[in-house]
Order: structure tokens, then C-alpha cells, then sequence
């Protein structure tokens, strides 16, 4: 860990943290590593999966759809070859979880997506790492290479007779890789360009061939369920958002990090008592709760559970489990511009409201944090957010424009007052060349 | 001028190349690319002729790639690439003013490199290290909770190494 962990944590996913060489295979044995990997093999599939739903696990990657109704999309029975795709693309911003799990404990990942594979009846998987995290392919490999000696991965796994080879595979940057179709056709060693949906990857996925793709913490956490129980994982959130998840929180407080919390837990709770609250003195402007993509709260919404359905009631979304909190010190319309910036970037170029929504939207911002043009571009800002949003191939689209409409809604007299500065100073300098 | 890579790099290339099924070797492109450019610095054209030979691809199937990849860049960079995030998490804590103390104290803009090839700068996206903010990646080494007096260090470290 970066951080200092929190008393109130409660550790499952990150319960080896700590421990000595916990990324080695002899450290996740004497925890009980693979040990789910031998229940899911007693249970088999159809238990597995039913064990999965019982947990009320939704994916941990942003879109928070229920893993266990995924796994049950999946052809099982289909002639062609299944795989599993572990997407370990993680670059939302404000998230940074995925890179802690396969530093620290490797060998629960593999075990989730060796039981996915058991369950789809797949012989190969695929890790998809973003190229910026260099340093975890080496600690993948070398775990990978452990599982393969104690026969956990590699021939007629445990005596089953099923084959599994599971490989690393280094992306080269881009965002877009972690929107499923798109890291697929990166897989494919394609560009990175989202597919036109239906049909899905459960179907037609890798190689136009059944695949599943869940993100590493998704993974890590079946693991926990099929060992423990989906009870023992579901009691730690609602009913439709079940167990922990590593919520990373950053920006305007004094403890930011990566803490594993119950679902259960609220906003404020997570804020004040775990990341030790604002720094002394200042206010709170806003939070971003699920990553650069959600909308934005304002202090008065910030009263709500961090759980998926909580926080979609509250107009925003849990989305990746990045929380940002800005405190008065921030200047919004430079975080929005900011926010923007990052889209136009990372925008893959291939349908039009996107790519030139997310360009128009920047240049847009860049006048309006220089203090320049005027309310009628904030009003077009709203309006090219609200027309961008829903018509894009995949959710980069709605990411960008979800989160730049909330901020000029709600903090429309931020970027008055930065407009009437801005024309303030000019007036004077104007006075003073004509006196 | 041939295409030299080492042994370890060729090795590489191999294990990339078996990672995926029967006729599916376009798969292994984007790996092979990066794992040479971090050998010889940058994508050249012997470098894709060569990917497109291995992988059973048209040469057009990897310069469409590289065009694609942020981290694939046909210009070298410095021997140190310091990557400077200022995204959100790490603005909010001082990553902008992280990125401009390097463009100041470097004397170089983004994507600029030293006259003696050691350092050049680039400000990235966010590179997964918000809770440990302001964030810097040199090459592949991640440093968290660089202050400009940190960055300055840091710097003064990769010059020693040379």
C-alpha cells in the first residue's frame, strides 16, 4: 500500500495486504489461495455462477452491471472458443485500485479469472494491461509462472481434465482501451475504436468468438465469494450492491488513498471519518464520486451511500470508485476545462459527436477559464453536453459530456464571476490607456 | 540500416508471438511495438516492416497502429522520459504547477527533450496514482507526492545515473 490503511476498513480483496511477499505464491497459499478455485471445480459451473449473482457483485470497472448476469450471457456450451479477458486497463481518472490488487495479491486475480474460466469452459485468457503499468506485467508473469507449477493453470488443471493458459498483454495508451469493445480490437491488435453493440462480447466478442471481460477487481472478488461464500460477501452492502469495494479517494482531503469499504458506507462517513476530512479551515465545493466521469455534487447532494443505486438516485454515478473531493480553494471552470481536456484527448476519433463535441466543448472551456467570451458560451457548453450525450458509440462520449453539463448547471455563478473579473480588468486597463 | 534488437527483446518478441491462437498473430503488434521502442527508443520503419513480417500483417495494418497509441511515438525522446500528470486528482494538489516548475526549470516544452538526449518531458493523463498525488512516471518508475523541491531531486538523480 501508498497509504496508511484505515480502522474502518473492512479487508477482503485487500486482506493479504502487508503480508511479506504477499505477490508470491507461497504467501497466497498459506491464505487460502486457490482454494476457491478448488470449490468452483466441486461446485461446478452452474453453481458458480449462481453463487455469483447470490453475492449481488457488480463490476467494478465503472459500469457496475451485475457480474453474475454477465456469466450467465455467456454461450458455454458454444463450439467456438471461449475467453476470458481481464480488463486491467484502469485509467479513469481518479482511480487508481486495479494497479494495488496486482502488485499486492496477484495470485486472487488469477484464482477469479481461472474460476471464470473453469466456469465458461474457456482454455485461454488474457490479461489486458495499460502499457503505463510496466512493473505489474513483470509481478503477472512471475505469479502466472507459480500458478502453472502448482497446476492451478496449464493441462488437466487439479485433475479435471480442462486446459488453461493465461497470458499478459501490454496495451501502448489509450483510454478508450477500457471500454470492452474497444480493448478487444486492441487485443485484436487493431486501433482501439469501440464495436457498434449488439451484438455483445458474451457473444461475439474476442475473435467474434464468447468472451468475457471484467475488470481485475470484479475478478478478485469472485475469488473471495466462491471461497467464503456469497452471503459472507453480499453483508457488507445493500441488497443490489453487494460487499466491499476499494474506493479511492483523492484531491481536497487530508488522508486521500485506496481504502476497502463496505458498500454500505456513505459519503460523509468516507470523507470525514476515514480520509480524515478537509484540510482546517477550508469548505466543501464539490465532489466527482465515480471517477472524471460522473456528474459532479454539490456539497448539499454529498449526503448519499456510495453504493451504485444510492448514488444513480443522486444524479451521478459509482462509476470506477474514484472520489474526488474539491474544496474551496478549487477553481471549477479550470476543472472543467481540465475534465474536458482529458476527453478531447483521449477521444478515439471514430464517431462525430465525440470527437468533435469533445474538441468544441475544450475550446469553449479554454475561452471561459481565460475569462473571455461570455454566459452565452456557458449556455453552449450545456447544450453541446446535452446533444453529445447518448449518441456516441460507446460511454466516452456521455463520460465527457455527463460530467461538463452537471458542473456549467450547477456552478454556473462560478464561471459569472470569473467572466466579470476577467471584464472588470479590462475596463480598467482600458481606463488607464485612455487617462 | 538493419533492424538490431537484443536477445532479450527477441525473446520477448517470441513469447508475444506464442501468447495468442493459430492465425491470430496481429494480436501480438501493439506488444512487439512497445517492447522494441523501449529498446531502441523509438517506432522506425525497418521496426514496422519488421512487426508486419512477424506478425503475418500488411506494413499499413502497424504504422495505423502506431498513429493510434499515445505511448508509441516515431521521435526519439530523452533516455529519461518524465511523465508529469495533471489530471484531475493530481491538479487538484498541485500536478499543473508540478508541470510548469519542469517546463521552466528544464527550459523545455511537452514532448521536448535536453540538447544531451538525457531527460525530456511530457504532460500525461492520468497514470493511476491519484491518491498518492501529485504523480510522476520516469519511464516506467512511478513516483508519488512530488513536490517541485522532490521533482528537482528526482531530476538531479537521473543526471548522476547519466
Amino acid at each position: 500500500m501508498f497509504n496508511q490503511p484505515s480502522p474502518h476498513e473492512v479487508k477482503i480483496l485487500t486482506r493479504c495486504f502487508g503480508v511479506e511477499n504477499s505477490h508470491r505464491i507461497d504467501a497466497s497459499l498459506a491464505h487460502q489461495g486457490y482454494d476457491g478455485l478448488k470449490k468452483a471445480i466441486e461446485m461446478g459451473a452452474d453453481a458458480v455462477i449462481n453463487e455469483v449473482k447470490a453475492s449481488a457483485l457488480r463490476g467494478r470497472g465503472g459500469a457496475g452491471f451485475p457480474t453474475g448476469l454477465k456469466w450467465s450471457f455467456i454461450p458455454r456450451t458454444s463450439p467456438k472458443p471461449k475467453y476470458i479477458v481481464c480488463n486491467a486497463d484502469e485509467s479513469e481518472p481518479g482511480t487508481c485500485k486495479d494497479r494495488l490488487l496486482i502488485q499486492n495479491d496477484p495470485h486472487s486475480l488469477i484464482e477469479g479469472i481461472a474460476i471464470a474460466g473453469f466456469t465458461m469452459n474457456s482454455n485461454k485468457g488474457y490479461i489486458y494491461v495499460r502499457g503505463e503499468y510496466r512493473y505489474l506485467i513483470a509481478i503477472l508473469e512471475t505469479a502466472i509462472a507459480e500458478a502453472y507449477q502448482h497446476n492451478f493453470l496449464g493441462k488437466n488443471i487439479q485433475g479435471t481434465g480442462w486446459d488453461f493458459d493465461l497470458y499478459v498483454h501490454s496495451g501502448a495508451g489509450a483510454y478508450e482501451c477500457g471500454e470492452e469493445s474497444a480493448l478487444l480490437n486492441s487485443l485484436e491488435g487493431k486501433r482501439g475504436t469501440p464495436r457498434l453493440k449488439p451484438p455483445f462480447p458474451a457473444t461475439h466478442g474476442l475473435y467474434q468468438s464468447p468472451t468475457l471481460v471484467n475488470n481485475v477487481e470484479s475478478f478478485c472478488a469472485v475469488t473471495h465469494i466462491i471461497r467464503d461464500g456469497a452471503a459472507e460477501f453480499a453483508k457488507h452492502g445493500p441488497e443490489k450492491s453487494g460487499g466491499t469495494r476499494l474506493m479511492c479517494i483523492s484531491g481536497h482531503v487530508q488522508r486521500p488513498g485506496v481504502y476497502e469499504m463496505p458498500l454500505s458506507t456513505t459519503l460523509p462517513f468516507l470523507m470525514n471519518e476515514v480520509a480524515g476530512g478537509l484540510r482546517p479551515g477550508r469548505t466543501l465545493k464539490a465532489v466527482q464520486p465515480g471517477g472524471s466521469s460522473s456528474p459532479i455534487l454539490l456539497p448539499e447532494e454529498c449526503n448519499v451511500g456510495l453504493d451504485f443505486d444510492s448514488l444513480a438516485k443522486a444524479g451521478t454515478m459509482a462509476g470506477s470508485g474514484g472520489i474526488v473531493v474539491l474544496d474551496d480553494t478549487a477553481d471549477i471552470v479550470s476543472y472543467a476545462l481540465r475534465i474536458i481536456s482529458f476527453y478531447q484527448h483521449e477521444s478515439c476519433g471514430w464517431c462525430i459527436p465525440c470527437r468533435e463535441g469533445t474538441t468544441w466543448l475544450k475550446k469553449i472551456l479554454e475561452r471561459l477559464d481565460r475569462g473571455e467570451g461570455s454566459m452565452k458560451d456557458v449556455d453552449l457548453v450545456g447544450e453541446l453536453a446535452k446533444n453529445m450525450f447518448g449518441r456516441t458509440f460507446c460511454a466516452l462520449g456521455d463520460a465527457a459530456a455527463w460530467p461538463t453539463g452537471s458542473i456549467v448547471k450547477k456552478f454556473r455563478g462560478e464561471f459569472e464571476t470569473k467572466l466579470a473579473a476577467h471584464q472588470a480588468k479590462q475596463v480598467s486597463a482600458e481606463l488607464v490607456m485612455i487617462g | 540500416m538493419s533492424l538490431q534488437l537484443s536477445e532479450a527483446t527477441q525473446a520477448r518478441w517470441q513469447k508475444i508471438l506464442d501468447s495468442y491462437p493459430e492465425g491470430r498473430k496481429r494480436s501480438a503488434v501493439i506488444p512487439m511495438l512497445i517492447f522494441a521502442q523501449d529498446e531502441i527508443g523509438m517506432i522506425t520503419r525497418e521496426l514496422m516492416e519488421e512487426i508486419a513480417r512477424r506478425a503475418e500483417v500488411e506494413y499499413l495494418q502497424v504504422e495505423e497502429v502506431v498513429g493510434f497509441y499515445s505511448m508509441l511515438r516515431k521521435q526519439p525522446l530523452g533516455k529519461y522520459h518524465v511523465q508529469v500528470c495533471t489530471n484531475i486528482s493530481c491538479m487538484l494538489v498541485g500536478g499543473m504547477d508540478l508541470w510548469h516548475h519542469a517546463c521552466q526549470t528544464l527550459h523545455l516544452g511537452n514532448k521536448q527533450t535536453s540538447s544531451d538526449g538525457l531527460i525530456s518531458i511530457e504532460e500525461v493523463e492520468c497514470m493511476g496514482a491519484c491518491c498518492w498525488a501529485p504523480a510522476v512516471e520516469v519511464n516506467y518508475d512511478f513516483h508519488h507526492h512530488v513536490t517541485p523541491a522532490r521533482f528537482d531531486e528526482i531530476i538531479s538523480e537521473l543526471r548522476e545515473k547519466g
